[in-house]
């Protein structure tokens, strides 16, 4: 029989920071590059070369600690994470240990049935990459070291043990994933490393949830991965418990392949970091000007925008989510939703008409080459009633395929509603006269007819007739 | 006149720029005083003379035009190795220059080779060197001093004007006190440290060894100044020392209050020593100085803690040597080729990534840097941090405030730079902890931050050079040079071997 037990997860997630240079040197973080291309004397560790630090870097780790709720502490220390390693060329990493940059924050996130849950960030810390080891195929004698990686910025953000479920946690890094994206101090690529997580886990009982030993599996770099490992890990440890015996305070990995996790270095085995101060750097000081600049340019979160979406624009949550997934894509629909005022109608353009342009081309919102203005305009004309919708539809396309303003294609392809009386009464004598069988019905009361009728006015007309002033104009001259 | 080789450096720059002299002709001197001497002294780890010729004959304008400088090979060069007199870089080459090899550069100098020290500047001989100690000019049976002791000993026997040394916990100005030179450590933050290979990060700095108090004016002025790739670098302003040193020499002393601390005449202490000292405060008096005693009960600690942080500094700074990326790997031949005469690796080709680091560190370093690596790393250890490293912090913090308020109350502080002179090559070489309490004097300055000068105040009966330190404010250089070059021009001339000579009889 299985116990009663209570899962307590805590996340420690690593995001690199979205600078052009790394942390403590002027060589370019850009991925993909030639393996060594982007080193110098400082991130390889040459003897005598010194630390700069970054200070884009700063402001970016301001302004995440702030988008977490956290509190940034004026002073900060840069301490040295000693150990061996190939891929650490200085034989320690600059990290931040006793004093980190942000503490206390928190972050809200959607739980079971619609609710929020608030999730404890304990602390955010700025630290150094290490490099990347390559292990050349069927040659076990030797491995590579690429350190193009080395000295890039990384905010290691620890939450608390507050999350309850493998989905909570996915959940989680999703919502972390969406903040940092959002407020831009990360690309939030996981295929690149961009943002990397590790998973703390511990089964207690419902008395006290963090009586259990804890256990942390490294590396679970995509949200499927990390729902799967902790699944299973949870399920391991509640094997071990049932069976009686106790979980080891160790340190394991996730193999995708075989959805298992596996014990790579125990408590016993762990390194002893030697942690101290970086003579090579001063404290960083972070005055509360420079916490209030970088505050004020803090814009809304994601969670926030989409809630007032709902809530201004009467859109709905799914339309509300969408728009927000990304920022320029929700800095898009706002504009236009100011201009026009309508939300519904902005939401179902944006979504449909905008995106599949953008799709077509690749490009994010923010690079539209037909701006927010622009296609407010377009929809006012389609509200107003001067054009349809569908030939809305069309001249949106040709203001993309032409670079062109909704007016400009209108008047050029001279599809402006039709809604002049003496025009239209010219049109609807010549139908009249054309269609004497379908007249005779409509008179005999056959109300079919009359949409035969119609339909050769708008045909006569190229579709421009307006509709409404067309049928009052037709069921007259029809004398019902 | 004097032969080439005993010109200052301020008195050559003189003749230079009279067209009396050419800077070949300088260095022509300096490298018949390099021929002659350096079978005796083993100042140098590697000379450049044909390099040092060609910039000769391209002469450029600046504070240091012309003069023969040399450096110590812990502070990187392009030009060929920088060994830090360490096996495991002994064919390590700086893909870079330190930023102080930039500053010589651009203000002229004419740069004659790197010098010996011990290994990664860890020692207060030489004897450290993996290439084996450099000699005393002024007595070949003697030491330099160290770890700079490659430098003093090329100025003091004239083979070069001028020396750049570095300076953890004395390692300036033992040898200039050991080599009857002057050697000056400035405020830390105000030499760029930007590739000089670092011992104890909080501690290092570099600095002028010369045969003046004007030429070490001269060379520091060069240095001194901010650099933006040094986070330590400060942004103070700086003075003119060339002026400070002058005015020292013309101008009286009155107003310039001076401190001899009570508890640097202790046991230790050689009398000779000890009686120079109280001489030359007397002679500051009559240069219009007042002298008063002052207390430093901290400074008996100093020892102890520099021990403690400069070891975790340097545990951490030479992890870095690993056999990875560059120097000696344990199964590979590459610097092993450049080793010492007689040393070859012993070690099996390492057949796992741990037996790698072990091996290639275990047979490139030498045993006194083993030793501070292993001290350095169990007082950062998890439950010996706080009683070890913790404790010496704090201590540091005492030992900094105790000098601050000293020099609050006078001016500069005087003492001797080390309790005795040079001793025998071999003599404490079984004794690490006799060669450590050596540095009592010197590590002070290095824990508060502050600048410190030691001045050869003549020699002992013997013959053997003694050192006079001077220790002042922060960033205050100025006021040290200036006294020191009056005690220089009215009491104590600059020295000069003479060399070669038979042994001193100790």
């Amino acid at each position: 029989m299985s116990a009663q037990y209570v899962v307590a997860i805590g996340l420690e997630c690593h995001a690199q920071l979205r600078t052009r240079s790394k942390l403590f040197c002027s060589c370019s973080t850009r991925f993909g590059d030639e393996p060594n291309a982007n080193t110098c004397p400082v991130c390889l560790g040459l003897p005598g070369a010194l630390p700069v630090l970054n200070g884009e870097a700063v402001r970016l780790a301001v302004l995440a600690g702030l988008a977490l709720g956290c509190e940034i502490r004026e002073r900060s220390v840069f301490e040295r994470k000693n150990y061996f390693y190939p891929d650490l060329p200085k034989g320690y990493q600059i990290s931040q240990y006793l004093y980190p940059l942000a503490v206390n924050g928190k972050m809200v996130i959607g739980a079971a049935g619609g609710t929020h849950k608030e999730i404890g960030i304990i602390r955010a810390h700025m630290e150094e990459d290490a490099g990347k080891l390559l292990h050349p195929e069927g040659d076990g004698r030797y491995s590579q070291v690429d350190l193009n990686r080395c000295g890039t910025p990384l905010l290691e953000i620890v939450s608390a043990p507050d999350l309850s479920s493998p989905q909570e946690a996915k959940t989680y890094l999703q919502s972390l994933r969406e903040i940092l994206v959002h407020v831009g101090v990360c690309d939030g690529v996981m295929e690149e490393g961009s943002l990397r997580c590790d998973a703390n886990v511990s089964l207690g009982t419902p008395r006290d949830r963090l009586c259990g030993t804890r256990t942390e599996i490294k590396n679970l770099n995509s949200f499927r991965f990390l729902e799967q490992a902790l699944e299973y890990e949870i399920e391991r440890q509640r094997g071990v418990l049932d069976r009686g015996e106790r979980v080891i305070q160790e340190t394991r990995g996730y193999d995708a392949e075989r959805r298992v996790t596996y014990s790579q270095r125990s408590k016993e085995d762990a390194h002893d970091y030697r942690y101290f101060p970086e003579p090579d750097l001063r404290p960083l000081l972070v005055p509360p000007a420079l916490v209030a600049r970088v505050a004020s340019a803090l814009t809304e979160l994601p969670a926030a925008r989409r809630a007032r979406f709902v809530a201004a624009f009467g859109v709905s949550e799914a339309d509300a989510e969408l728009l927000t997934s990304q920022r320029e894509l929700a800095d898009y629909f706002e504009e236009v939703v100011r201009a026009t005022g309508d939300g519904k109608q902005a939401a179902n353009w944006v979504q449909s008409e905008l995106l599949r342009e953008l799709n077509n081309r690749g490009l994010t919102a923010g690079q539209a080459p037909v701006r927010a203005a622009q296609t407010a305009e377009l929809l006012q004309r389609i509200s107003s009633g001067a054009i349809t919708g569908p030939q809305g539809r069309e001249v949106y396309a040709a203001m993309w395929a032409e670079g062109k303003d909704a007016g400009a294609v209108i008047r050029a392809r001279g599809i402006e509603r039709i809604g002049d009386v003496s025009t239209l009464a010219g049109m609807i004598a010549g139908v009249i006269a054309a269609n004497p069988g379908p007249v005779a019905d409509f008179r005999a009361g056959k109300e079919r007819a009359f949409g035969f009728l119609m339909g050769q006015v708008m045909q006569r007309s190229k579709g421009q007739a307006d509709p409404k002033v067309a049928q009052q104009l037709l069921r007259s001259a029809l004398g019902g | 006149m004097p032969e080439l080789h005993e010109l200052t450096a301020v008195e050559a720059r003189a003749a230079i720029a009279r067209a009396e002299l050419a800077p070949a002709e300088l260095l022509a001197g300096a490298r018949a005083r390099h021929d002659l001497v350096e079978p005796h002294i083993r100042a140098y780890r590697r000379v450049d003379f044909e390099r040092a010729a060609a910039a000769a004959g391209r002469p450029r304008a600046g504070a240091l035009a012309g003069l023969c400088l040399a450096i110590k090979d812990n502070i990187a060069d392009v030009d060929g190795p920088t060994t830090c007199g360490s096996k495991i870089l002994a064919n390590y080459r700086s893909p870079y220059e330190a930023a102080v090899v930039s500053r010589v550069k651009a203000a002229g100098a004419v740069i004659t080779g790197k010098t010996n020290l011990d290994e990664f500047a860890m020692g207060s001989s030489t004897e450290n060197s993996a290439w084996g100690p450099s000699r005393n000019p002024f007595s070949l049976a003697h030491v330099t001093g160290g770890s700079s002791g490659g430098s003093a000993s090329a100025v003091a026997a004239g083979s070069a004007q001028l020396a750049l040394g570095s300076d953890t916990g004395g390692s300036i100005r033992q040898p200039a006190a050991c080599c009857g030179v002057v050697g000056l450590k400035p405020t830390y933050g105000r030499v760029s440290r930007y590739g000089l290979v670092a011992f104890a990060s909080s501690l290092d700095q570099i600095g002028p060894l010369a045969r003046s108090v004007a030429d070490a004016a001269l060379l520091f002025g060069a240095i001194a100044g901010h650099d933006p790739r040094d986070a330590t670098s400060a942004r103070v302003e700086l003075a003119d020392y060339s002026a400070a040193a002058a005015r020292g020499v013309r101008e009286r002393l009155d107003g310039v209050r001076i401190g001899l601390p009570r508890e640097y005449f202790g046991a230790g202490l050689d009398a000779s020593v000890g009686d120079r000292v109280t001489e030359a405060a007397q002679h500051l008096e009559r240069l219009g100085a007042t002298v008063r005693e002052v207390s430093l009960p901290m400074s008996r600690h100093a020892v102890a803690a520099y021990y403690v942080i400069a070891t975790a500094e340097a545990s951490s700074n030479l992890a870095r040597f690993d056999g990875v990326r560059y120097g000696h790997r344990a199964g590979s031949a590459g610097a092993a080729a450049a080793w010492p005469p007689g040393s070859a690796p012993t070690g099996a080709p390492p057949s796992s990534l741990a037996e790698l680091f072990a091996g290639s560190r275990g047979e490139g370093f030498g045993p006194e840097v083993k030793r501070r690596i292993i001290l350095g790393t169990f007082v950062l250890s998890a439950g010996y941090y706080d009683a070890y490293y913790g404790q010496a912090q704090r201590v540091r913090a005492k030992i900094r405030a105790e000098l601050e308020a000293v020099l609050q109350t006078v001016d500069l502080v005087l003492g001797p730079t080390m309790p005795t002179t040079a001793f025998r090559i071999g003599e404490k070489t079984a004794d690490p902890l006799s060669m450590y309490l050596g540095d009592i004097y010197t590590t002070g300055a290095n824990l508060a931050g502050i600048p410190a000068l030691s001045l050869p105040g003549g020699t002992d009966r013997a013959g053997l050079p003694i050192g006079l330190q001077l220790m002042g404010r922060h960033f205050d250089e100025a006021t040290i040079l200036r006294v020191a070059a009056a005690l220089e021009a009215h009491a104590y001339p600059p020295l000069t071997p003479v060399f070669p000579r038979a042994e001193v009889v100790a």
